[in-house]
């Protein structure tokens, strides 16, 4: 999938990628795609929560490795 | 008699109608009252309030991970630090310990060595804990060390983060004077110093309000 900007989240626990999330979807523009990559198993369900409660839609979710790829679409 | 009875069926009318407009009122108010609450709820910004009371490297992480999430999640948040609470708007937060001791459920493991050696839990009696120099000072630098190690972020940071995401920091005056704080030891990022009465009316309109 094609993305404007990459946050490399590894190594961080909650609620980091969180508001590491947050603050590199800032810097987009509406339309743009902010992909990140994480470790922290929990932010699989805290990025969904994220994205429905910002309404910046979540285009994707994927697991490998233990590591979770995330799409987000800044609103 | 010839009054009354032409009179009758107009009065008759008259509760019909009243009736026929009720009914329909109801079914047009519930109509419209769900979707004007629904418009209502949308366009607000949920709110949180938290009472911050502890002062300890463990207990400062609750209010300041909720409260940088919140704000993440873009909701209006702030803080009223009282008692030790005080102690995590501090400039320095290097003081802030943590203590095993009357804590049972605290788990005592090895930030370090091998595998087996950090997967034991040790159980230290209180007795025993209290009396040992330096107790706290060594387990306050084991969960330092296990933060670190977890890419949990040091509290200075979610503090950080907190001021740069637009929390609102507020101080508890009584507990500044009770405990002899200067102004000048906090942080220059604290909204203000209040009292109770300033705190409540903030958290009666709050959607989520968090003693913590």
């Amino acid at each position: 999938m094609d993305f404007d900007k990459e946050l490399d989240a590894r190594g961080l626990s909650c609620p980091l990628p969180i508001l590491k999330t947050k603050k590199s979807l800032n810097e987009l523009t509406t339309g743009q795609v902010l992909k990140v990559v994480a470790t922290d198993p929990g932010s699989v369900k805290d990025m969904q929560a994220f994205a429905n409660q910002t309404g910046n839609p979540l285009l994707s979710s994927a697991e490998e490795n233990k590591t979770y790829v995330f799409y987000l679409k800044k609103k | 008699m010839e009054t009354l009875t032409e009179k009758m069926p107009i009065v008759a009318t008259d509760a019909a109608l009243d009736r026929v407009i009720s009914e329909r009122i109801d079914i047009l108010l519930d109509r419209r009252l769900e979707a004007k609450l629904a418009e209502l709820k949308a366009a607000k910004t949920p709110s949180m309030t938290i009472i911050a009371t502890k002062g300890t490297l463990d207990w400062a992480y609750p209010p300041f991970i909720l409260a940088s999430t919140a704000s993440a999640l873009g909701w209006d948040v702030s803080i009223f630090f009282t008692f030790y609470g005080l102690e995590l708007l501090k400039k320095d937060l290097s003081g802030l310990q943590v203590s095993p001791l009357g804590n049972p459920a605290m788990p005592m493991k090895m930030p370090f060595g091998p595998e087996w050696f950090r997967s034991i839990r040790w159980n230290i009696p209180n007795a025993l804990q209290s009396v040992i120099p330096g107790f706290e000072a060594f387990a306050t630098t084991m969960m330092k060390k296990t933060i670190k190690n977890t890419g949990v972020a040091e509290i200075g940071t979610l503090r950080g983060l907190c001021v740069e995401a637009g929390v609102n920091l507020i101080g508890c005056q009584m507990t500044v004077d009770l405990f002899g704080y200067e102004r000048d030891d906090f942080i220059p990022d604290v909204k203000d110093y209040v009292g109770a009465a300033t705190f409540l009316p903030m958290a009666k309109d709050a959607d989520v309000s968090l003693f913590i």
